[in-house]
């Protein structure tokens, strides 16, 4: 019979009508999966008991594909098919990537608008990487839960642009995921602190990632979540200090340029080294040397804090300047949240600390405090609404705006606006007679286009010819829930509109979302298709075996030599087709069996007689009755 | 006669009781719906009504209202691990038949 959780009061589910969402915090490193079970939130894990699942996915040449730890084993035997990190690729340029400066060892290809990886397999866009650690997720929460999920909110850096959010999204859909809201990952980490300790006042959340920070200041009163500014390095994260420390390991030995899979082995050893730091001074780092021995390695604490302090420091800047974008000194911080494995490292601990003014909190665990207030919000909008009803207030992390004459960017919503948001504002013509009007999309805080990222271009057509100056194009930017953005134009005399939703400028359309979807169907009938031709062929096997049988044994004794040769005819017709392996060949292997069929019908007839002839002369009536 | 919990039952809902930090017990009901007559409900309590029963079993208060007692007496409330799925299991004598599932039941 069916499990049951506990519920709030007066909140029991009707049979049949469970509302199973999750909190999903999709990671740069790992990623985990977490739901509201009887009334809390709790990670769920995986078949073997394991929390994280590393955000790592492996395709092989036969389009197998595995993800987690089983690819992450087979990361150092198998580096160009094995994509980690993808969370930096999504939604970015190849462009994009080069300038942040990350270093993949897998091939990285150039694609519209968003880079592809190219594996055995084929290109795999960063969409379906993360689509395949999402799909495994959700195959666990439901396994785990017992049910389908109506939905998921999934955690994304509050510094993620539009583009690299719509991306998220995208994964999702492919995963079969219903999304029902993006959560910053910083707001998630309130929500669960928020809750379990129900502390009011203005927080500082900073979270040091695999591959991204974010610092966040809140507000929590009465249960109401306030964002109050939020800042960032959207590629700066623990994966950095692996490199410093792998580059350090390198100058050390003098390695020149190691196999691809001795620097995946170096890369996790040095991993494990900085880890081993967060709890004891020295640490040994076995370097492999290709087909010399490898060479031992100690790193001390003291070396692996001269080595990555910069990397702290960096993180500051954005956490000072968050300050003051909330229009707060560091005394009015109540208290400092940590989030993300990397803020386990005691130098991180020290540089927060100091920079706030008082030690951070830790009484949550840094890994898993996203996905569980990830998994609260889901729980609520899923409609499974506690008594503790709250409301969430998000901003957008980033300003939006339009080119103006000149090549600059006029902002329309500034940044750290509380979502959702609608502005508009009036532009006009620049050149007697005007008729069209090209408006181009911008996010950023830079005054030149050039500096900002472009998120799309839009042409509003059929202004009426007028002198410069005369026409009035209302242009409304609107941001929904999910801190995605759709822009509007409309010129006010004559009412022509530009309806115009603003696509990401990854190249992703939904046309393409579709069709890859569609694809993935349309694969799942040429799969049953080659099985329907499988089975026949195994139908036919049998029944030529059989024919070749009879015909061995009672062939020259009853049937006539045209006889014969109809069946060897239909036989042959049939042994040609088994080795036709597509899914074509199913009505002709069919046939063919029903012709072969057909064709000895009349011949096992004859042998059922002469069967039955054989058992029954020479036997007395009586004797037959015994038998029977 | 009486509602009980099997020593691992009560244990979770102690647990469950001590994370989410308030309540007095667990609320088991019956409602009438679901695909075979009746459907049980598992609740946290906060408020004790009037006419409910209360029953203590290992250190749980369980509460029961008088309709659901009906169908609920003899019941143990057991949880049980099945595979990756954990969660309570009603093994209730007066159950005649239930539905594929098990959600819901017949008397």
């Amino acid at each position: 019979m069916a499990l049951l959780q506990i519920s709030e009061p007066g909140r029991s589910a009707a049979p049949h009508q469970h509302r199973l969402a999750v909190g999903i915090d999709l990671g740069t490193t790992n990623s985990l999966v977490a739901s509201v079970i009887s009334g809390s939130a709790a990670v769920i894990p995986d078949a073997d008991g394991r929390m994280l699942l590393p955000s790592v996915v492996r395709f092989r040449a036969n389009g197998e594909v595995t993800t987690g730890h089983a690819a992450l084993a087979h990361q150092s035997e198998d580096p160009l098919n094995t994509v980690s990190s993808a969370k930096r690729l999504m939604g970015r340029g190849l462009a994009d990537v080069e300038r942040d400066g990350h270093v993949v060892p897998y091939r990285l290809l150039d694609a519209p608008g968003m880079v592809r990886v190219d594996t055995v397999a084929g290109a795999r866009s960063p969409v379906e990487i993360g689509a395949e650690v999402l799909r495994t997720l959700r195959e666990r929460a439901e396994a785990s839960l017992g049910g389908a999920l109506v939905g998921a909110v999934i955690t994304v850096p509050a510094y993620f642009d539009d583009a690299q959010r719509q991306a998220t999204k995208d994964a999702a859909r492919l995963a079969g995921l219903d999304v029902l809201r993006l959560l910053n990952e910083p707001t998630a980490a309130a929500i669960a602190y928020g809750l379990d300790n129900a502390a009011e006042g203005v927080y500082a959340v900073y979270d040091l990632g695999g591959g991204t920070f974010d610092i966040s200041i809140l507000k929590l009163a009465r249960g109401v979540f306030e964002v109050l500014a939020t800042g960032g390095d959207a590629a700066l994260g623990g994966d950095d200090f692996d490199r410093r420390v792998v580059a350090w390991a390198r100058t050390e030995v003098g390695l020149g340029q190691p196999s691809t899979q001795d620097l995946q082995t170096l890369y996790a050893r040095c991993r494990a080294a900085k880890e081993a730091l967060s709890g004891t001074d020295r640490a040994v780092i076995r370097v492999p040397m290709g087909a010399d021995d490898p060479v031992d390695l100690i790193l001390s604490r003291e070396t692996f804090v001269t080595l990555t302090q910069d990397l702290v420091e960096r993180t500051l800047k954005p956490a000072r300047r968050a300050l003051r974008d909330a229009g707060l000194a560091a005394e009015d911080i109540r208290g400092v949240v940590l989030v993300g494995g990397a803020t386990r490292m005691p130098h991180v601990r020290a540089a927060v600390a100091k920079c706030f003014g008082r030690e951070p909190l830790t009484n949550l665990d840094p890994d898993q405090i996203v996905a569980l207030g990830a998994a609260m919000q889901a729980n609520v909008l899923a409609g499974n609404r506690g008594e503790d009803d709250w409301l969430l207030l998000d901003v957008i992390p980033l300003s939006l705006g339009l080119e103006t004459m000149g090549g600059l960017m006029e902002k329309i919503i500034p940044r750290n606006s509380t979502l959702p948001v609608a502005r508009a504002q009036e532009f006009t013509t620049f050149k007697d007679g005007q008729t069209a009007m090209a408006i181009h999309v911008l996010q950023g805080e830079r005054e030149l286009v050039a500096d900002c990222r472009s998120l799309a271009q839009i042409e509003l057509h059929g202004i009426p010819p007028m002198v410069a100056g005369a026409a009035r194009i209302r242009v409304t930017f609107q941001v929904d829930a999910d801190g995605l953005l759709s822009v509007s134009a409309r010129e006010q005399s004559s009412g022509v509109e530009a309806a115009v939703v603003v696509k990401p400028s990854y190249g992703l359309t939904d046309a393409q979302i579709a069709s890859m979807l569609e694809d993935s169907h349309a694969r799942a009938e040429e799969d049953l298709q080659l099985r329907m031709v499988r089975e026949a062929q195994v139908d036919a096997r049998r029944l030529l075996d059989a024919t070749e049988a009879a015909l061995a044994e009672d062939g020259q004794a009853l049937l006539s030599p045209p006889e014969r040769a109809a069946i060897a005819r239909a036989m042959y017709a049939l042994g040609e087709l088994l080795e036709v392996h597509s899914p074509e060949s199913l009505a002709a292997l069919r046939q063919a069996t029903d012709g072969l069929n057909r064709a000895t019908t009349e011949f096992a007839a004859r042998r059922m007689n002469a069967g039955v002839q054989r058992a029954f002369s020479g036997q007395r009536l009586d004797q037959l009755e015994q038998l029977v | 006669m009486s509602v009980t919990l099997s020593e691992s039952a009560a244990r979770r809902v102690n647990a469950f009781l001590a994370q989410r930090g308030k309540g007095i017990g667990l609320r088991l009901a019956v409602k009438t719906s679901g695909c075979s007559g009746m459907a049980y409900a598992l609740e946290f309590v906060d408020r004790q009504e009037a006419d409910d029963l209360t029953f203590e079993s290992h250190g749980v208060t369980v509460l029961v209202d008088p309709k659901s007692h009906v169908y609920l007496d003899g019941t143990e409330l057991d949880f049980v691990r099945e595979g990756l799925n954990e969660g309570f299991k009603f093994h209730n004598p007066n159950v005649k038949d239930q539905c594929g599932c098990g959600e819901s039941f017949n008397v």
